[in-house]
């Protein structure tokens, strides 16, 4: 959007991928929200941390795999993704395992990054 | 459910003339497509057609015009990578326009 | 009979509940979301270990598949397909489905 102040904007993104449409909807908003150049942080705690594991295969499904959509966002000038450090190991998962480039914080580096938004977004 | 006819076969398409499925889309098909849009198929046009479908591949979404128009830059270079240029090929928008004739939904965003 | 789980154990208590009323001997399928208490190395995967000594899991393999964690399922969990998930719905007499 042309001139207009940018406000830093945080998706909190809690659900995982399939079971419910949030996901879905919060890339959805991203994507749209991205063309009006604000400061975007995505931040994925809880089971939100399965939307970016690796190797969801669709080939018995009906339903999407949207995964490959992640890996988009840097083009649309997403670069902030954070991620829950408790999240990831209450999962047994590890940053190898994701499909994007991401920063693993913990739950105080989190709260401190919440208070410093402008808006927050949660899914 | 609307149809639109290529030679001789039905294909589906939404009410603003999108495909139904990415699937049935073939070089016929977007030909038709690209006439109900009163445009007709260039190189130039198809550089850009077969473009969008690399990109819905490998990404599952259709490009936004700024980010299309920076990818077009760097993979056919500068003279291809701006509004202008993609805007002739494509009067009516290069997202909207494209996408449907490249058999892809309409851009998320597209206003 | 069959116990259906479709929730993550790390959301919902569905999987709890149901491990604590099965008899022993019963039939637990996870689907959809279910299927993360499956994986290795979790905050329940030694519980869920721990079930299969009484019960025998069952994970719904597209479900699995699709949400990434085919290559970390834990040993003794039976992969089912749609076929799979038919023939134990008729193989029990009862289906209880923790939602």
């Amino acid at each position: 959007m042309m001139g207009g102040e940018v406000k830093k904007f945080l998706y909190m993104n809690r659900k995982a991928p399939y079971g419910t449409v949030y996901a879905l909807e919060s890339l959805e908003v991203v994507l749209i929200g991205a063309a009006f150049e604000q400061d975007v942080t995505l931040v994925f705690l809880d089971d939100g941390v399965y939307q970016l594991i690796k190797g969801q295969d669709n080939s018995d499904s009906e339903m999407k795999n949207f995964s490959p959509t992640y890996r988009a966002l840097e083009m649309y000038d997403v670069e902030k993704l954070y991620v829950g450090k408790e999240a990831l190991e209450m999962r047994g998962l590890t940053e190898e395992d994701l499909l994007v480039d991401v920063e693993v914080k913990t739950a105080d580096e989190i709260r401190d990054l919440m208070e410093e938004m402008d808006v927050v977004l949660s899914f | 459910m609307a149809t639109m006819d290529v030679a001789g076969n039905s294909v589906e398409v939404d009410e603003e003339g999108y495909l139904t499925n990415i699937n049935d889309w073939d070089k016929d098909v977007a030909i038709e497509l690209a006439k109900s849009e009163n445009l007709e198929m260039t190189e130039s046009h198809w550089e850009v057609i077969e473009f969008l479908r690399e990109y819905y591949q490998e990404y599952q979404i259709a490009p936004a015009v700024r980010v299309l128009t920076k990818a077009i830059g760097k993979k056919l270079g500068p003279e291809k990578g701006n509004s202008k240029y993609l805007y002739e090929l494509f009067p009516y928008g290069p997202a909207k326009q494209a996408c449907k004739i490249a058999g892809l939904p309409k851009p998320t965003g597209c206003i | 009979m069959l116990h259906t789980v479709n929730k993550s154990p790390f959301e919902k208590n569905s999987l709890d509940t149901c491990l604590a009323h099965a008899k022993e001997g019963s039939a637990i399928l996870l689907i959809e979301d279910g299927v993360y208490g499956a994986t290795k190395g979790t905050a329940v995967s030694n519980k869920v270990q721990e079930a299969m000594s009484k019960f025998t899991v069952y994970a719904l393999e597209p479900d699995v598949k699709l949400r990434g964690v085919a290559d970390k399922v834990m040993d003794g969990v039976k992969l089912v397909d749609y076929a799979g998930f038919v023939d134990l719905a008729v193989e029990n007499d009862k289906v209880q489905a923790w939602l």
